[in-house]
């Protein structure tokens, strides 16, 4: 638990007990919360850079949150580009980190 | 006296031209409703093509471009520096392919007809093709090479451009319609008014893109620009496996079309970040931007036809724009004869990227009254394939 991350019974939307829900990440396992999102594990995790950039190596992770930037693509149970703010998790879930070479020779 | 210019519009067109006519020493200013880039630089592929385009005027046009790209890219680079966005200038060459045995024969034709016009037009074999492209799709019928094809990232080009004609002096005043012609007392144009005043120019070029019926309507003449839509759809990043921009021979077709309604065909390829981008759809809409599910859905289709490894890609996002669409087929490039002092630069429907710098140098060389790289007559507005589309204005 991280101070980011609300304790269930605190919570005032749902104030019901939580139950645990244990993905691995990298392999390794990460409990999170039942109901919360792959990046919601991750980041209760204390975890808030997941990937990195091509160019610039520079750490990313959940930007957005809502779907649209793409910042937060994992590889969840061998399909990659998953959005990682849009998938809930589910036991088990083998989220694989992932990092793209920059492909191409356009550097004029 | 330096002669004065206003450039409405600050796309790559409005750009490429301010940049050009600052150089030669003009007094540049460049207004946009919008910003640097807004408008249909910013919703497009960033094409610089000689093999969609039969052998004609339009190819000459993008054949000297082809040159000038390759030498601008490089001036760019080294006037705005490393601190500036690449515009990843990407000369990778073009492949189109006949997905069909009907499809062979006009693509090999059109080959044949462009290659008699200089291009290097490489007609190459299956084996070969698919050595170029190895995730192509079985099937193929026929193949043509256009190792002159190249890609630019067209919102930095436009920006790069701007940037480069901003160093020469010019002044950039976005958020600043037209409202209207600045006339003296004797009716002749002047300048144009703007909320920010009267701005007065010797010459007022016209370079709005989709919007210069709508402009050119305010200074009081007709223009037969029209808007037409298309799609492009973005998958998320990816290693590399397409190489060149790969294309169903139909697109030349669906860009050839004056048909309105929604023709599609395929377009793919890869950009410097590892997205795929694929396109493409022609759609006379107006301007209404909606999402098109319909169009979409078809060149999605297509797209796994060409890369059936497409199948499985995560689409990002799509994103639409409206090309200056001209009856004729051809942009205006040049003065209007029936209001002295107003210019355009506009009506390259899908190619405005690629066709900038020529277009740019030869609006340059008008208005400098020397001789073009290249015959001007047939981008003129008085040209007779566009008169029949000219209607007087009250």
């Amino acid at each position: 638990m991280v101070a980011r991350l609300l304790p269930g019974g605190r919570d005032p939307i749902r104030p019901a007990p939580v139950a645990p829900v244990t993905i691995t990440v990298d392999g390794e396992p990460t409990t999170g919360v039942a109901g919360q999102t792959l990046a919601g594990v991750i980041l209760g995790s204390g975890t808030l850079g997941f990937r990195r950039t091509s160019a610039a190596n520079a750490p990313r992770g959940v930007f957005c949150g809502i779907g649209v930037c793409f910042d937060c693509l994992v590889e969840v149970n061998g399909q990659r580009d998953v959005r990682a703010c849009q998938r809930r998790a589910s036991a088990g879930d083998a989220v694989v980190t992932q990092h793209d070479d920059l492909p191409g020779e356009a550097n004029t | 006296m330096t002669q004065k210019v206003v450039i409405i519009g600050a796309g790559i067109v409005g750009a490429a031209c301010a940049r050009s006519l600052a150089a030669a020493g003009f007094d540049v200013t460049v207004i946009d409703r919008g910003t640097v880039a807004g408008g249909t630089s910013s919703a497009c592929e960033g094409n610089i093509l000689v093999s969609d385009k039969g052998a004609g005027f339009e190819l000459t046009l993008a054949q000297h471009a082809t040159t000038l790209w390759k030498r601008t890219a490089a001036e760019l680079r080294e006037q705005l520096g490393e601190s500036f966005p690449a515009v990843e200038y990407d000369p990778k060459g073009g492949l189109v392919v006949a997905t069909t045995a009907a499809g062979a024969e006009p693509l090999l034709a059109f080959a044949a007809g462009q290659q008699s016009a200089g291009v290097d037009a490489r007609v190459i074999g299956v084996a070969e093709a698919r050595s170029l492209e190895p995730d192509l799709a079985p099937g193929i019928q026929a193949a043509v090479y256009y190792p002159e094809d190249a890609q630019v990232q067209p919102t930095i080009a436009t920006d790069a451009l701007m940037s480069s004609a901003r160093r020469s002096g010019v002044r950039v005043l976005e958020n600043t319609p037209v409202l209207g012609p600045l006339l003296d007392a004797a009716g002749a144009l002047v300048g144009v008014v703007t909320p920010a005043g009267p701005l007065r120019a010797e010459a007022v070029l016209v370079a709005a893109g989709p919007w210069s019926a709508e402009v050119a309507a305010l200074l009081g003449v007709h223009l037969p620009v029209r808007p037409r839509r298309g799609e492009v759809l973005v998958t998320s990043r990816m290693r590399h496996r397409i190489f060149h921009k790969v294309y169903d021979a139909d697109y030349v077709g669906a860009v050839g079309s004056s048909d309105s309604a929604l023709q599609t065909s395929s377009v793919v390829e890869s950009t410097g970040s590892g997205t795929v981008l694929i396109g493409s759809s022609r759609q006379q809409v107006g301007f209404d931007g909606r999402l098109r599910v319909d169009a979409l859905q078809e060149i999605a289709a297509k797209a796994v036809r060409l890369f059936p490894f497409l199948a499985d890609a995560a689409v990002m996002r799509s994103y639409g724009g409206f090309r200056p669409y001209m009856p004729d087929h051809l942009p205006v490039i040049g003065e209007d004869p029936r209001l002295p002092g107003l210019w355009h630069a506009t009506g390259h429907e899908g190619a405005g990227v690629g066709l900038s710098l020529a277009t740019a140098e030869m609006i340059r060389d008008r208005m400098l009254g020397i001789p073009t790289a290249l015959d001007s007559a047939p981008f003129a507005l008085s040209r007779a394939s566009l008169v029949p589309h000219l209607r007087e204005v009250a």
